[in-house]
């Protein structure tokens, strides 16, 4: 078991470096100056300014020596100063986080915890109106346009209602508030930004969750569990439950991915404090270290939580193998 | 999961007005009108005359961007210089009529050859942190200013002050190497603490550029990036305790959100779009809650011609394409009708601006004119015009991120085509834009929009010196009456002189069309109604921001 | 008979017939502006179905032609990920050992990039265009097809036919993609419709983001984002087309599961 988390921990490094890499290229393969962007047309800025900037951030020299130099202080976690407000790159990132941990992370068990019985209960219920009615929550699940969904939701339950906030986190006078109503109110800004993130990712598990059960329930040993008469509500939690988790869990990391790729959307509509909306913000405005820092950050996240799940998915299934897994 | 209730708000705070009012019942809109029509009929409270002012409740403006950095020099964008000019006071300020006034000075004068400006100093002003404020300040500040190791990016504006030196506690003298006639508007700037900023290495990254310390009727609370910014009242202003407790500034970068935040009672203010001015606003409901004001905008939208090129180089043509706009039809359609057409780059019914100037009325039988004068030709009955076997055909480029300049281009595609230009689009991000269009001069015609200047030196945008790379005269408009007018407007005092000078630069401008002037919008600014004491003037609202108030029964933030 | 396949199928013939014919079922030309009070954010009626926009437009021509821009982003974007997924896959997959392995730890960096941020950043810096999108698109989605070719090519290779090729000397190149490749297409096609529907949300966002198609050429999710300031008063600029665009994905993800079930009734659980 040691040995493996270490592996796979060791295992991140070149893909971190790759990627990394890659966004580097991209950024610097691009016409645009940030020194343009710094200063605009702003008909007050002299030249001498521009150049002092471009000189400051070592903007004049070749692209692999900035990569290089990116990545030596990189490696002490310094990923440089914003070209847009001089602050550290990593304090930041490390301000914005929280916000997206926080709805990254009430999503996924949103997630887990709605698509979970959803998925069993259709299983169970094969063909019911509940199976029914799931497997076109699902397909349209799968095909909606979740930005969509996040501005009628913004339109009905904000504007015309006036039950929610329009947008943001954790307002102004929050902290003026008794801790009670600093929880009831942050509750009410995660709602719709909650809902929107999650939706995709609900239909996905929910029905991951229906096969995984759909499947497991043919399997021979369950047939035995049933012939030797054990109750149906045995059979279930023990044998087919336990067994159809598996596959979930693994699913559930890689939702991740597709959880950090919405965060760019959902945390610029709904004006989240995240870290999709700085790197969102940081690519408009050129910002090459908070692109780079953002862009690392994620990746990291979704390592990691690709990680856990795998670790998860051993730590359920003692039977597993180290060495035969891929 | 429908309506999460709020409790009994908490002992330190509590609301009142609409936030409450939401969570109750089916019905929240009806409440809040109901509750509006009451406090309407409040008598206004005479502004001036209590004894002692005790600051209450919360304004809550917002924005689309953040701010960068609090230093009153080294601030470049909009959201960071109205934050400094809350926190900071400059030596003079620009008053509701747009004059120069006293801030921090008392007074001044200047000698009679322009080269002296002596500012004497008001004794009553403290820092935030109760310190006094001096004239080593002010020598303090403007020698950071034109220290090169700061990069302030104004640095143009006082290139010629020769020295800065104090007379006294309360006297300073400004030196300077040739007369400069905007100075005393650009001797506005901010002034910062010598005692704090003394020992700072580096102005961008020290903490006072995120925690700044004025002398300004806000004292700077709290900034939360990318959420808002928290001042508060600064008791000792010199002129008196504003009246409004708490500023807060929230960054909101989506206009439409916006809206809705405004209409949910989330933001006393924003500035509306012409859409919202006129339609979406006009609900019973919204009117009942948000005064909307409406001035000129101190800007205008422009098409620049790229003069080095071999089809706009030709100002029959650039004329053509001009009274080819059809600039009523673009307010009326781009702008809802919320914007003045203009033809030069000054503020439009200023001295400066010239009502005689060519306008370019939409004429289009002059424009086609115009353009088979020039040699151009629909030689095979495509539509298109053509010359020596070229078609004019001509690229559009705006930058990324502004409906109004996207819709801008779509509808004067629609124009010249009328004419038989053909023209095609491209919008492209704001610093490629800059930097593969504008500084290479790889364009031909591009959509655009200036700021006007309190001052209407317009060096920097057209004398031929600022032609160069980098420098924003980036249509290469070059005039030798133009230069020679802008170079003695800088050095003239008399403002009947300038006039004069600038209502001629004007003409002759505009005689060459190097842009088609398109207009000016106007700023539409609204203000939640229980905000009382403003009062719109030519310099917009936000001047008497100290006067301000929100009468007892409609206070909705109690600390 | 599937009845999801039939339905999907007669949407997406629908859609694209609509868009070939653009010119022809078009009311109005897409571009034309009308700037009269009487034209701009006129509601649907039989003069515009779909209403007009703030610069009177008629939408529902913008929304044919935009159908174009939708399809043909989702199509060619997937033929690329197809290119490169499928090359990548049977070579990893049929030779193994080191070159397999390089290969899988590029499939697994594309699968923990934060892919939209990446397509963000290529159109940000590189310029939005709609043939960008398609490209960025396609680069980034071909890990998930890499995978199940090569999982299908580990099964085929030591099947007896490709035994009996190998054994008369035919040429690698030649046993891949005649001999392995046709047996291994069933899961690729129903991945490959699947992938159709992604690549037009991910377009739709970048439009919508103001990231894809040039102005004032139409997309659906330009429309949208243009309407979005609107929205109380002018709905039916965010109706239409966040529903085709919704119906269309939902549509070839119905092909994409009909197909399954038609092609393998045991593998309707894998991906």
């Amino acid at each position: 078991m040691k040995t493996y988390v270490v592996k796979r921990l060791l295992l991140m490094v070149p893909m971190l470096f790759g990627i990394s890499l890659v966004m580097f290229l991209i950024m610097h393969l691009a016409p645009g100056d940030p020194a343009s962007i710094r200063y605009g047309l702003n008909p007050e800025v002299s030249d001498t300014a521009r150049e002092a900037f471009s000189e400051m951030y070592g903007l004049d020299r070749p692209v692999l020596e900035q990569y290089f130099m990116w990545l030596r202080r990189f490696v002490t976690m310094d990923f440089g100063r914003s070209l847009v407000d001089d602050r550290p790159v990593i304090a930041k990132v490390m301000a914005h986080l929280p916000a997206t941990l926080l709805l990254q992370i009430s999503s996924i068990l949103v997630i887990f915890f709605v698509a979970l019985p959803i998925g069993i209960i259709s299983a169970i219920k094969r063909d019911s109106l509940f199976d029914k009615a799931s497997t076109v929550f699902v397909f349209i699940g799968y095909a909606m346009p979740t930005f969509w969904l996040a501005i009628l939701l913004v339109f009905f339950f904000s504007f015309k209602l006036g039950w929610l906030p329009v947008s943001g986190m954790r307002p102004w006078y929050a902290q003026y508030l008794d801790t009670g109503g600093q929880v009831l109110d942050l509750l009410r800004h995660l709602a719709l930004p909650l809902i929107a993130t999650s939706f995709g990712g609900l239909a996905a598990l929910s029905r991951y969750a229906r096969s995984s059960m759909v499947e497991v329930m043919k399997e021979n040993y369950v047939l035995t569990a049933r012939a030797k008469g054990l109750s149906e509500k045995r059979v279930m939690l023990v044998h087919v439950l336990g067994n159809a988790l598996l596959p979930v869990v693994t699913i559930l990391g890689l939702t991740l991915p597709v959880l950090i790729s919405g965060s760019f959307i959902f945390e610029t509509i709904f004006a989240w404090p995240g870290m999709g909306r700085l790197g969102y913000e940081a690519i408009m405005h050129y910002d090459y270290p908070v692109v780079m820092g953002v862009g690392v950050i994620a990746t990291l996240l979704t390592l990691l939580g690709i990680f856990l799940s795998d670790i998860a998915y051993v730590m359920i299934d003692p039977r597993i193998r180290f060495e035969s897994r891929k | 999961m429908r309506t999460v209730r709020k409790k009994t708000p908490g002992k330190k705070f509590r609301f009142s007005g609409s936030v409450r009012y939401k969570n109750r019942g089916p019905l929240p809109i009806l409440r809040v009108v109901a509750l509006s029509f009451v406090f309407l009929s409040h008598p206004a409270v005479a502004v001036g005359e209590e004894p002692e002012i005790i600051p209450r409740d919360a304004y809550v403006s917002a924005g689309i961007g953040d701010a960068r950095v609090l230093i009153p020099f080294l601030a470049d964008d909009v959201t960071s210089s109205s934050i400094c000019n809350l926190v900071y006071n400059g030596l003079t300020k620009v008053d509701k009529d747009l004059n120069v006034v006293p801030d921090l000075a008392e007074s001044w004068e200047i000698s009679e050859d322009g080269l002296e400006i002596v500012f004497r100093l008001r004794k009553d002003v403290y820092w935030h942190d109760g310190e006094p404020f001096t004239a080593d300040d002010v020598k303090f500040t403007y020698d950071l200013i034109l220290d090169p190791v700061t990069a302030c990016p104004y640095v143009s504006s006082y290139s010629q002050i020769k020295t800065v030196e104090v007379v006294d506690q309360s006297t300073v003298r400004f030196v300077y190497s040739e007369p400069y006639a905007p100075a005393i508007l650009k001797l506005g700037m901010g002034i910062v603490p010598k005692h704090l900023f003394r020992d700072v290495e580096d102005l961008r990254r020290s903490v006072y550029a995120r925690k700044p310390v004025g002398t300004g009727p806000y004292k700077f609370v709290e900034w939360k990036t990318g959420e808002y910014m928290v001042l508060e009242a600064n008791e000792d202003y010199f002129l008196h305790t504003p009246r409004i407790k708490r500023y807060v500034y929230r960054i909101i970068p989506d206009q439409s959100v916006q809206f809705l935040e405004l209409v949910t009672g989330g933001i006393d203010s924003m500035e509306l779009n012409p859409y919202q001015f006129l339609y979406r606003s006009e609900t019973p409901e919204f009117r009942e809650r948000v005064k909307k004001y409406r001035y000129l905008s101190r800007s205008y939208t422009f098409v620049g011609y790229n003069l080095n090129d071999p089809i706009l180089g030709d100002k029959r043509v650039r004329q053509a394409l001009s009274y080819a706009i059809n600039e009523k039809d673009l307010i009326d359609s781009v702008m809802l009708g919320q914007a003045e057409p203009i033809s030069g780059p000054f503020i439009k019914g200023s001295a400066y601006y010239n009502p005689l100037a060519r306008a370019y009325d939409h004429d289009i039988l002059k424009a086609a004119m115009l353009l088979r004068e020039a040699g151009w030709a629909d030689v095979d009955g495509s539509g298109v015009l053509s010359k020596d076997g070229r078609p004019l055909h001509i690229v559009i480029a705006t930058n990324q991120g502004s409906q109004v300049r996207e819709d801008v281009a779509t509808v004067i595609q629609s124009h010249w085509a009328k004419l038989g230009v053909s023209s095609e689009i491209q919008v492209i991000a704001w610093s490629a834009f800059l930097n593969q269009f504008i500084d290479k001069r790889n364009f031909q015609a591009v959509i655009l929009g200036w700021t006007i200047p309190t001052d209407p030196d317009i060096f920097a945008v057209w004398h031929s010196s600022s032609a160069v790379t980098g420098g924003l005269n980036f249509v290469s408009f070059s005039n030798e009456e133009v230069d020679a007018l802008i170079e003695r407007g800088r050095r003239e005092f008399c403002p009947e002189e300038r006039k004069e000078i600038y209502q001629k630069a004007h003409a002759l401008i505009a005689e060459e069309a190097p842009y088609t002037f398109l207009f000016s919008p106007y700023s539409l600014p609204a203000v939640s109604r229980r905000v009382k004491g403003i009062v719109p003037a030519p310099a917009g609202i936000g001047y008497n921001l100290i006067e301000w108030y929100v009468p007892e029964e409609e206070i909705r933030y109690r600390f | 008979m599937n009845m999801r396949l039939i339905f999907g199928i007669a949407i997406v013939v629908f859609m694209g017939v609509s868009a070939l014919l653009a010119p022809v079922i078009a009311t109005h030309d897409p571009l034309e502006v009308d700037l009269s009070a009487e034209a701009r954010l006129q509601p649907p009626s039989m003069k515009h179905f779909f209403g007009t926009d703030n610069l009177g437009r008629d939408v529902y021509s913008r929304m044919v032609y935009g159908a174009r821009v939708s399809l043909s982003v989702g199509f060619i974007a997937v033929a690329i990920s197809l290119l490169i997924g499928l090359t990548l896959g049977g070579i990893s997959g049929y030779y193994g050992g080191w070159v397999d392995g390089v290969i899988m730890r590029m499939v697994e960096i594309m699968y923990c990039f934060p892919t939209f941020f990446l397509i963000m950043m290529v159109i940000t810096f590189l310029g939005p265009s709609i043939v960008n999108v398609m490209i960025v698109i396609g680069l980034t989605s071909w890990a998930g097809l890499c995978r199940l070719v090569r999982a299908e090519f580990l099964t085929l290779r030591e099947r007896d036919f490709v035994f009996s090729a190998r054994v008369q000397g035919v040429s690698h190149s030649r046993i891949i993609f005649r001999h392995i490749l046709p047996n291994a297409m069933a899961p690729v096609y129903v991945s490959a419709t699947l992938s159709v529907g992604g690549a037009i949300l991910v377009e739709s966002a970048l439009s919508f983001l103001g990231l894809g198609v040039q102005i004032p050429a139409p997309s659906w999710g330009n429309i949208l984002t243009s309407g979005k300031g609107y929205m109380d008063y002018a709905w039916w600029l965010t109706l239409y087309p966040g529903l085709a665009i919704l119906i269309t994905v939902l549509s070839f993800n119905l092909i994409g599961e009909g197909l399954r079930d038609i092609l393998d009734p045991k593998m309707s659980r894998a991906r």
